[in-house]
């Protein structure tokens, strides 16, 4: 099993200003957080359930730059269903990847049921996203980075973590201050 | 058309797909309803505007924040018990000062056959209330572009969150003619 922190550090590292970031609520916008606050990522600090489908919003606004969804297991278990709208709609340069740790680990590491039989990447296959995979090793860990990064999309990678927690590294939490760097760094 | 003929309704659905186009809306996330038909079809048929049919109305909601952080417009369009699917959802446009714009066919009102529209139906406005989301309801089908129009630009050049609740009335409601159609 992966670190997260390790992971996510490598998923955004030379990030440069094409790779837009949205990363959902809790432990993984603290990780990314933790690699380095940036004007182009979003962190959310709610709306569970809602970082894959303001990726793909985002995706089709910004079709030049890759956009990247950093969430959790059980975030994105709220969510399923967004995974078939990204599947109709296939944007090329959007990839969702999922830190696995089969745990809510943000409200005290309660099991969730990608440890009980759900497989995120397997929904995410049969949503109709043409390019997905698991990995949970860090020898494939640079394969995970690059089908994130930079292969032709949607693309859908889980990544299998520790369940461990960390320090908390937290990004600034006033949503209109969140939404305002954002978008003036994009220069929209 | 003869001088007996009835004056032509006005066509809301083209009416709002002109509004929207001349609001620059550029993505529509959608979940159907009997009452947008129409409007759907129009919109889809115009060039430049993605239409996104979500699995559920919160996902509309979200669409629509990413669509703004990205540098464009976007509608959400449900009926009204989609309401009802949606208001956590609502925290996001609500905290970060983001605009919405959503068009809402009403359900549960005077016409309606299927008493499980009612509840949300009738619990709608105060839902949107309470999540700080603008109603403006409009039961005049020639009101509806002119309405979308005002709506679209006080939400988006003036970041709020507004919905256009059409009325049963105007839309219509599908009765049960028999096997194999619903109302739902
Ligand atoms: C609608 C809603 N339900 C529940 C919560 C509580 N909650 C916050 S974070 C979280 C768990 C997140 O788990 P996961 O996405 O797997 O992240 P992890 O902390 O495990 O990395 C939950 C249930 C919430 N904030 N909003
Ligand atoms: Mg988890």
């Amino acid at each position: 099993m992966l670190d997260r922190r390790a992971a996510v550090k490598a998923l955004l590292n030379n990030r440069g200003e094409n790779l837009l970031v949205v990363a959902g609520l809790g432990a993984p916008a603290w990780d990314c957080t933790a690699a380095g606050d940036h004007d182009l990522t979003f962190p959310l600090w709610g709306a569970m359930g809602g970082a894959v489908p303001i990726g793909l919003g985002l995706a089709i606004a910004q079709p030049d730059r890759r956009v990247l969804v950093v969430t959790g297991d059980g975030e994105m278990l709220m969510g399923l269903g967004s995974l078939t709208a990204v599947g109709a709609r296939r944007p090329a340069n959007l990839a969702i990847v999922a830190l696995d740790n089969e745990r809510y680990g943000e409200t005290g590491m309660q099991r969730s049921n990608t440890g009980r039989g759900t497989n995120l990447a397997g929904v995410a296959k049969a949503s109709g996203i043409p390019v997905v995979a698991t990995v949970g090793s860090a020898a494939r860990l640079d394969e995970a980075v690059s089908l994130a990064r930079s292969a032709r999309g949607p693309v859908f990678v889980t990544l299998k973590i520790d369940p461990a927690a960390h320090d908390l590294v937290l990004p600034p939490r006033d949503g209109v201050l969140l939404t305002e760097r954002f978008r003036a760094a994009l220069g929209v | 058309m003869t001088d007996t003929d009835p004056p032509a309704a006005a066509d809301w659905s083209a009416d709002a797909v002109a509004a929207l186009r001349a609001l620059d809306v550029r993505q529509i996330a959608y979940v159907p309803d009997a009452g947008l038909t129409r409007f759907l079809d129009l919109a889809a048929a115009e060039d430049g505007i993605a239409m996104i049919s979500v699995a559920t109305e919160e996902d509309a909601i979200a669409q629509c924040c990413g669509a703004w952080l990205g540098g464009q417009r976007a509608l959400a369009a449900m009926q009204s018990s989609g309401v009802g699917n949606i208001p956590n959802m609502l925290s996001l446009p609500r905290v970060c000062g983001m605009p919405l714009l959503m068009l809402v066919t009403m359900r549960g009102e005077p016409g309606e056959t299927n008493p499980w529209q009612e509840s949300t139906g009738r619990a709608m406005p105060a839902l949107l209330d309470a999540m700080g989301v603008d109603l403006r309801r409009v039961e005049d089908a020639a009101e509806v572009g002119p309405a979308l129009a005002q709506a679209g630009a006080d939400a988006f050049d003036g970041d709020r969150r507004i919905c256009i609740q059409l009325a049963q009335s105007l839309i219509g409601f599908k009765g049960f003619h028999g096997a194999g159609e619903s109302d739902a």
